[in-house]
């Protein structure tokens, strides 16, 4: 008898999974839920997939990326509003570091530790990472921000209410709440310009090259040869971010 | 059913149905096409206007200029590095008038001598010493043929 009741109230059991199964598989299909059936595909390689490389030992300090960036993209010209910028790190002899970023670069850089007490120093470009698997995205109450399908991190700004939940989540420090707007902004690999054919502005403006741009589905373009000539490292790799802004010559002392 | 249950029933039905008005009047247009976000946005970041024409909108106009900057070291370079943005220019040339740069201190975001510059990377000298005789770089440099020198 124990048996029997046993058998019966398994079957039952399957028979109440199969059927909650069958609902919740029925109802994805229903449109407003089309985003459950959307995260069920693999995104197709019909988009292209863009990332960046940034190659530091080209980089000469210019600014030109951190000012057109403003230019391009109407980033309110107070010096602490930044999509892009570039900062000066000097290794000291003593083991100590200095990190400046005098207005993000745009008004250049003034030497400020004494030659003979650097061990080591390089300019190093910084800008939205693109993450794949963004900290920014996945802590927006609202759905405002979100990766389009191209791989670009982009912010909505009529359905952004500026929480600012996003802003504290980067780890790169990548977003700032806008002074007028106050909406969350960032960079969007001029995702504008992209759409026409156009280079982002920083890599339009970018005199020794030192910023690459391309697709990681076409094994054809620029990038693809960028990444296998160079040994090249994304930023706080350890927080599993899913950066797509590949650094070549990156010091480990970066952050 | 118990009978407390089933006078309820009429309420809950009412609540789903409110549930589903809202819903259908609250959430925007595109919402969820692609994911969980609007995806009307994307069109709308995309039609935002551009500032920097690309090198080849000025070389359209401006082939002496591009042909002598291709002939030396700044080859490389896009034409709005140093003259700034252009789309306004590009759309109307008379009104929206171009920089031009050519100071110390504008060769010098580039050439000014840094130690975080790398010499094989870019020629520098330092502005506060080099040639003092002339006040700007362009005095004695063509910056679109940076070797051919003015006297």
């Amino acid at each position: 008898m124990g048996n029997e009741k046993l058998n019966a109230s398994r079957r039952n059991f399957i028979r109440k999974s199969a059927l909650l199964a069958g609902t919740f598989m029925a109802s994805s299909a229903v449109k407003p839920f089309s985003a459950i059936l959307f995260a069920a595909n693999e995104p197709g390689k019909t988009e292209p997939w863009y990332a960046i490389g940034i190659d530091i030992e080209k980089c000469i300090g210019c600014g030109n990326c951190a000012k057109a960036c403003k230019s391009e993209n109407d980033v309110p010209k107070d010096p602490f509003y930044y999509r892009s910028w570039v900062e000066q790190y000097a290794i000291k002899n003593d083991g100590t570091m200095s990190v400046v970023s005098p207005n993000g670069g745009i008004d250049g850089f003034t030497q400020t530790v004494p030659d003979d007490e650097i061990y080591k120093t390089f300019f190093v470009p910084k800008m939205c990472n693109q993450c794949y698997k963004s900290p920014c995205v996945q802590v927006c109450p609202v759905g405002a921000t979100f990766v389009s399908p191209e791989g670009v991190v982009l912010v909505d700004e009529k359905y952004c209410m500026g929480c600012s939940y996003c802003v504290q989540a980067c780890p790169y420090g990548c977003r700032y709440l806008h002074p007028e707007k106050k909406t969350a902004d960032k960079c969007t690999l001029c995702y504008h310009r992209l759409k026409k054919g156009l280079k982002p502005a920083c890599f339009e403006v970018c005199p020794t090259g030192a910023r690459i741009y391309g697709d990681l589905h076409d094994e054809n373009d620029e990038l693809h040869n960028f990444l296998k000539d160079h040994n090249t490292q994304v930023l706080k790799p350890h927080l599993n971010t899913g950066s797509k802004l590949f650094y070549n010559g990156l010091s480990s002392e970066v952050r | 059913m118990p009978s407390q249950l089933k006078t309820l029933l009429p309420l809950l039905v009412v609540f789903i149905v409110i549930f589903f008005v809202a819903r259908h009047f609250l959430v925007p247009e595109s919402f969820g096409k692609y994911g969980h976000y609007r995806a009307n946005a994307m069109d709308e970041i995309a039609d935002l206007p551009i500032h920097y024409a690309g090198k080849e909108e000025c070389v359209a106009c401006h082939d002496k200029e591009a042909a002598l900057l291709a002939s030396d070291a700044h080859a490389g370079l896009s034409c709005e590095v140093c003259h700034g943005p252009g789309a306004k220019h590009a759309d109307d040339p008379e009104v929206n008038k171009l920089i031009k740069p050519g100071t110390r201190e504008d060769c010098g975001k580039c050439h000014n001598l840094n130690p975080a510059r790398k010499i094989e990377v870019i020629d520098q000298i330092d502005i506060k010493t080099h040639h003092l005789e002339k006040e700007n770089c362009i005095d004695c440099h063509n910056p679109h043929a940076v070797w051919e020198m003015k006297n």
